[in-house]
């Protein structure tokens, strides 16, 4: 990227709920869920001055009721930033958080920020993805976009349609894995560091998240093998190889190396390149190997130099066709260490900045890894990717 | 071992207490388990909550306190087995609880059901301070009364930056913080501190603390924001099991503080009280007996003292009555009883004020602060106005400097003040208050004046305190137009305003009178165009009685000595003084007018007047004695005894309360209270008026039965 280099200084998020109202946040507001993330993040950098934020981006799906109103600014103000930050909401669907980063990279590359907050949340139980849209007539008119391309699920089965080696096993069994690795990363305490704990309100009282509660450690082939395939009779996508319905927050601080440098912030990513792309709306899934592509270019990278792949799990086929384009196996183990979206849970468009918050770890206990990926697939047929080099790199072992 | 305060209540049978708690909203206590990471295992978290929002606060009653106490017990189970590691408890949202709840009160059938709901009170928070891990209070909202013990009773205590307030009302309530605020709060913060909260601040209006008081005091440990209030609490908590976080309490009495502050604090404390408020409330001399003795007695022995003294004034007179007036000044009094629809009432978008002195400016400045309107303000004197308009200017700029209104405001209130000599700029105002000197004929001319240049529709008021609305609205072409609204000195103050209704005022007179009052943040009472309306009528009565015991030859001390028992925050003779002899002397001559028979005039207050004072004070202004002058005025007759002088103020104040209600004057007894209280400042404890003098039996005596069926007294 040319003009500032910009850093990722540390990210957070809240434990990651089940959506519906049998979750954890049934009876905890969205935009509160976004303000304890922030304060959290404050928190734990005091060498941050709050005053000198030069912008909040925060994105979010569906921007009605308490996801609504601007968010980025609301959520300033109620996390006590002072009033003289500014803030603004945005969205792209699931990359919203990834959009907010990239968005306020580019300021800051651009000389125009210092300091900014990106992030994102998704209150899926509050504000289910697709209510009360409302889609031009001309998509269906014109044939531009046919109605399934709507239904992520039947985007994510035609992935299977499109490419028949992409079987109901291989999806079942990188499901089952994202569930494994999971585990492995919560015993070896990985995850854990980077959430906040939100109280929980209830009719029963008050709790306190402090882990995903979505996990489903133990999972087996055979169990999944029996799941029903719900957006097709004897299809092949079920929610043991999609990602859940999920309620999360997460959030960043970004700098300029110099400011971060200068107020002794901590690096823990620099940001190489970043890029999108769009593909045809019906196969959504197979966005991020364009946006990839792309940003590696960008970079005057390639695939080869990617050490740690943090892509998002919304359905293992998607992620599956990423992996054969690039020729990497399904188990690679550079690719979701410590598993993905399947077992966490992706709140759309929080789950960017999920991803980073992992990348970003992983590179402390990887010193012999120079570049990551961040990539996910978005609605509509789109995909994003951020390339992001190690700090801590020591040179190729 | 300490010995163990609760242990005296586990063999409480509270059955019988239970019998009575019907209807009863309960407050249930929620167990959820949440981790602590640094000092490992599980703190339970104990929420209580009502399942009503913030308008119902969370309170206590024999169901919510039994359901907490077993709940605890079961915890204590718990800790004892080593599954959990701490023990938190918090409210719903904005509320932690607000004590015990007042409307059932009435449900308390006798003292020995009374003393059992202290017990239980006792049993059930003490359990907080013996769970045999520590115990945390996250004061996430209101904390009143016993919801604030609740706090005092756990090990350590935090509190929320937005907490609305915390307090311990009992004594203003006729009673003391009985579920062991009494002993645990001056052992937290020292004496001087908990006679601050527990004693002086309940007798100032009952004044409350803000969070960062109870930080500074030490109720507190930590304070944290609101908004990751329950968040920051749970790691304070963690930290503290984990030990490592140190909690300082700097306030904690030392043994230096035990053996030579502590009595003298109190004793100082309750010379203060005699010389303030007198000896006849209970509940704060209860108080302070308790609070002396909370240095010596252990915790056990501390909340025994509690029980016993709690339970004598839980069935006593004056808590039933104090009840009855909190009722009647939060609930009745905001209901306005007489007073037509509120559909009535037209808006008040423009107010003028005849007359610059000092009740017109008061009331200009009042409606201008609250309802920032155009406030047009005149008088026959430029100079005048010119007077009144520069002086609300200063208040304004007063009211800035102190930091209670914004410069921006403070600029739209200055540009909404208009001077004038003349009526016609009352052409735009929705109401006109009339404020100038007590004397009809100058009134009317006033109005008739007035009446050429307002609009059609627009309501006009006087804020006479003894002239007829009706006498005086006869000149009026349209006299339905006309309402008094009596406001009393000093209006920023004094809490009310009596709104007059004449014999020909319109629904919408009265109800704009009315919502005037409510949005000036005062309580209304509707009363009927009477002399003297209510507060000045009795307290005609009062003083016209203590003036002609003077003139009869009673000495002033047997005058005050008659009155004392009636708890008043003041002796007639320092009221006289108080609200000017030469105002006194003109109500009493106003009442002897119209009820010549019944009411005294008085040549000796008119001598006073010449005179300008009854007490010779010192340079400090404190009373050393009747001046020779008043003492000459004693007249030369037998005088009464005290006996006989006390019979007739009572059973006077009893037949003109009897009279009022007759002609209608308000619609019940309990309007009279709410005037004598929000309007003299008569006692809480003593329900104002018309409960007092059931328990005398003055009513009977007057008119053969009671005021309240049945009597507002204690139980036996």
């Amino acid at each position: 990227m040319q003009g500032n280099q910009v850093v990722f200084v540390d990210g957070v998020r809240t434990p990651f709920g089940r959506a519906g109202d049998k979750g954890m946040y049934w009876d905890t507001r969205a935009d509160d869920m976004i303000v304890s993330a922030i304060i959290g993040l404050l928190g734990r950098n005091p060498n941050l001055p709050p005053d000198k934020i030069d912008d909040v981006a925060i994105a979010a799906t569906t921007q009605e009721g308490d996801q609504g109103l601007t968010l980025g600014r609301t959520a300033a103000i109620l996390a006590g930033l002072p009033l003289s930050v500014p803030g603004f909401a945005i969205d792209r669907m699931c990359a919203g958080a990834m959009t907010a980063v990239t968005t306020l990279a580019g300021g800051i590359a651009a000389g125009a920020y210092d300091i900014a907050l990106a992030g994102g949340v998704e209150h899926m139980g509050r504000h289910p993805l697709g209510r009360d849209i409302d889609p031009n007539p001309r998509f269906l008119a014109e044939k531009l976009v046919s109605p399934d391309a709507l239904n992520m699920g039947i985007t994510a089965e035609r992935l299977h349609d499109r490419f028949p080696e992409l079987t109901k096993e291989r999806a079942d069994r990188f499901g089952m894995m994202s569930q494994t690795k999971v585990e492995a990363a919560y015993q070896a305490g990985h995850i854990q560091p980077d959430l906040i704990p939100v109280a929980l309100r209830s009719p029963e009282g008050y709790g306190l998240a402090t882990e995903d509660e979505g996990r489903r450690p133990g999972t087996t082939m055979e169990a999944l093998s029996e799941l029903k395939t719900p957006f097709r009779p004897h299809g092949k996508v079920t929610a043991g190889n999609a990602s859940p319905l999920t309620d999360g927050a997460t959030v960043a601080a970004l700098a300029s190396q110099d400011v971060a440098r200068a107020l002794g912030l901590g690096v823990k990513m620099r940001m190489v390149s970043f890029a999108f792309a769009g593909v045809e709306p019906e196969v959504m899934g197979i966005g991020p190997i364009p946006s990839t592509e792309k940003a590696l270019a960008k970079a005057g990278l390639k695939i080869e130099d990617i050490g740690l792949f943090e892509l998002n799990e919304a359905f293992a086929v998607q992620v599956l066709s990423l992996l054969d384009h690039f020729g990497i196996a399904d188990d690679d183990p550079r690719v979701n260490p410590w598993g993905g979206a399947i077992a966490l849970g992706h709140p759309l468009a929080a789950s960017g900045v999920r991803l980073m918050i992992q990348l970003a770890r992983q590179f402390e206990l990887h010193p012999e890894v120079r570049y990551g990926l961040t990539a996910m697939c978005v609605g509509l047929g789109q995909g994003g990717s951020v390339i992001w080099e190690n700090p801590h790199f020591t040179g190729a072992q | 071992m300490k010995k163990s305060a609760v242990a005296q209540y586990e063999s409480l049978d509270v059955s019988p207490l239970l019998a009575h708690a019907t209807g009863e909203v309960v407050t249930h206590s929620y167990v959820r388990y949440v981790p602590l990471p640094k000092a490992g295992g599980v703190l339970a978290l104990v929420t209580l909550d009502n399942g009503k929002d913030h308008t119902r606060p969370n309170t206590l009653g024999p169901q919510g306190l039994v359901e907490l106490r077993d709940t605890l017990l079961e915890l204590k189970d718990k800790a004892h087995k080593k599954e959990i590691a701490a023990v938190g408890i918090t409210g719903s949202p904005f509320i932690l609880a607000a004590g015990a709840d007042l409307s059932k009160v009435g449900d308390i059938p006798d003292k020995a059901t009374g003393v059992l709901m202290v017990k239980l009170g006792h049993h059930t928070l003490g359990l907080l301070g013996e769970m045999g891990v520590p115990s945390f209070c996250f004061i996430n909202g209101l904390a009143l009364g016993g919801g604030l013990e609740i706090a005092l009773n756990a090990d350590y205590r935090t509190v929320s930056a937005s907490a609305a307030a915390l307090a311990l009302p009992e004594v203003f309530l006729g009673l003391i913080p009985g579920w062991g605020g009494a002993w645990l709060l001056p052992n937290l913060i020292g004496i001087k501190n908990a006679l601050t909260v527990m004693v002086e601040n309940p007798l100032k209006m009952n004044r409350t603390l803000k969070p960062e008081q109870a930080l500074e005091l030490g109720i507190a440990d930590a304070m944290f924001p609101a908004a990751r209030f329950l968040e920051d609490s749970v790691e304070f908590a963690d930290e503290v099991v984990a030990r490592t976080r140190k909690v300082k309490r700097p306030n904690e009495p030392s043994a230096l503080e035990r053996s030579t502050v502590w009595p003298i604090a109190v004793n100082t404390a309750r010379k203060m009280l005699r010389e303030r408020i007198g000896t006849v409330a209970q509940s704060p001399y209860a108080a302070l007996d308790l609070l002396a003795g909370a240095t010596s007695a252990t915790k056990a022995a501390g909340f025994a003292a509690e029980d016993d003294v709690l339970a004598q004034l839980i069935a006593g007179d004056q808590f039933r009555a104090s009840v009855y007036a909190f009722m009647l000044t939060q609930k009745r009094a905001k209901l306005t009883p007489g007073a037509p629809d509120r559909e009535h009432a037209q808006p008040i978008t423009k107010v003028g004020v005849v007359g610059a002195g000092l009740m017109a400016r008061q009331c200009a400045f009042q409606i201008l602060r609250r309802l920032e309107i155009p406030v047009v303000i005149s008088d026959v004197s430029e100079e005048r106005v010119l007077d009144a308009t520069q002086w609300m200017e200063a208040e304004i700029t007063a009211l800035q400097e102190k930091g209670r209104v914004h410069s921006d405001t403070a600029n739209k209130l200055r540009g909404l003040i208009h001077g004038t000599t003349s009526m016609q700029e009352f052409a735009s105002c929705d109401l006109v208050i009339e404020a100038v000197f007590e004397e009809i004929s100058v009134k009317r001319e006033v109005f008739q004046e007035l009446e050429k240049h307002v609009s059609a529709d627009a309501i006009l008021a006087s804020n006479t305190s003894s002239l007829s609305i009706g006498d005086i609205a006869q000149v009026l072409k349209h006299p339905s137009r006309m309402v008094g609204i009596h406001f009393f000195n000093p209006v920023a103050v004094m809490p009310l305003v009596e709104v007059v209704r004449a014999e020909k005022s319109s629904d919408a007179a009265v109800a704009t009178g009315v919502s005037l009052v409510n949005k000036l943040k005062k309580t209304a009472i509707v009363t009927a165009d009477t002399t003297g309306f209510v507060v000045n009528r009795l307290l005609a009565k009062l003083l016209g009685e203590a003036m002609n015991a003077i003139e009869s030859g009673t000495p002033y001390d047997v005058v005050d000595q008659s009155v004392a028992p009636l708890g008043l925050p003041m002796g007639p003779f320092k009221l006289l003084e108080l609200v000017g002899l030469q105002v006194g002397a003109h109500v009493l001559d106003t009442h002897h007018a119209a009820f010549p028979d019944r009411f005294f005039a008085s040549e000796a207050l008119k001598e006073l007047v010449g005179h300008g004072k009854i007490y010779d004070r010192d340079a400090k202004g404190k009373v050393t004695g009747v001046s020779s002058f008043a003492q000459g005025l004693v007249g030369s007759g037998p005088g009464f005894s005290a006996e006989e002088l006390q019979r007739r103020v009572y059973e006077g104040l009893a037949d003109e309360v009897w009279r009022m209600l007759d002609d209608g004057v308000v619609e019940g007894p309990e309007d009279i209270d709410v005037a004598m209280i929000l309007g003299a400042g008569w006692p809480f404890h003593m329900g104002g008026l018309t409960p007092f003098l059931d328990r005398v039996g003055a009513s009977e005596k007057a008119r053969g039965k009671t005021f309240h069926t049945p009597p507002i007294r204690g139980v036996a």
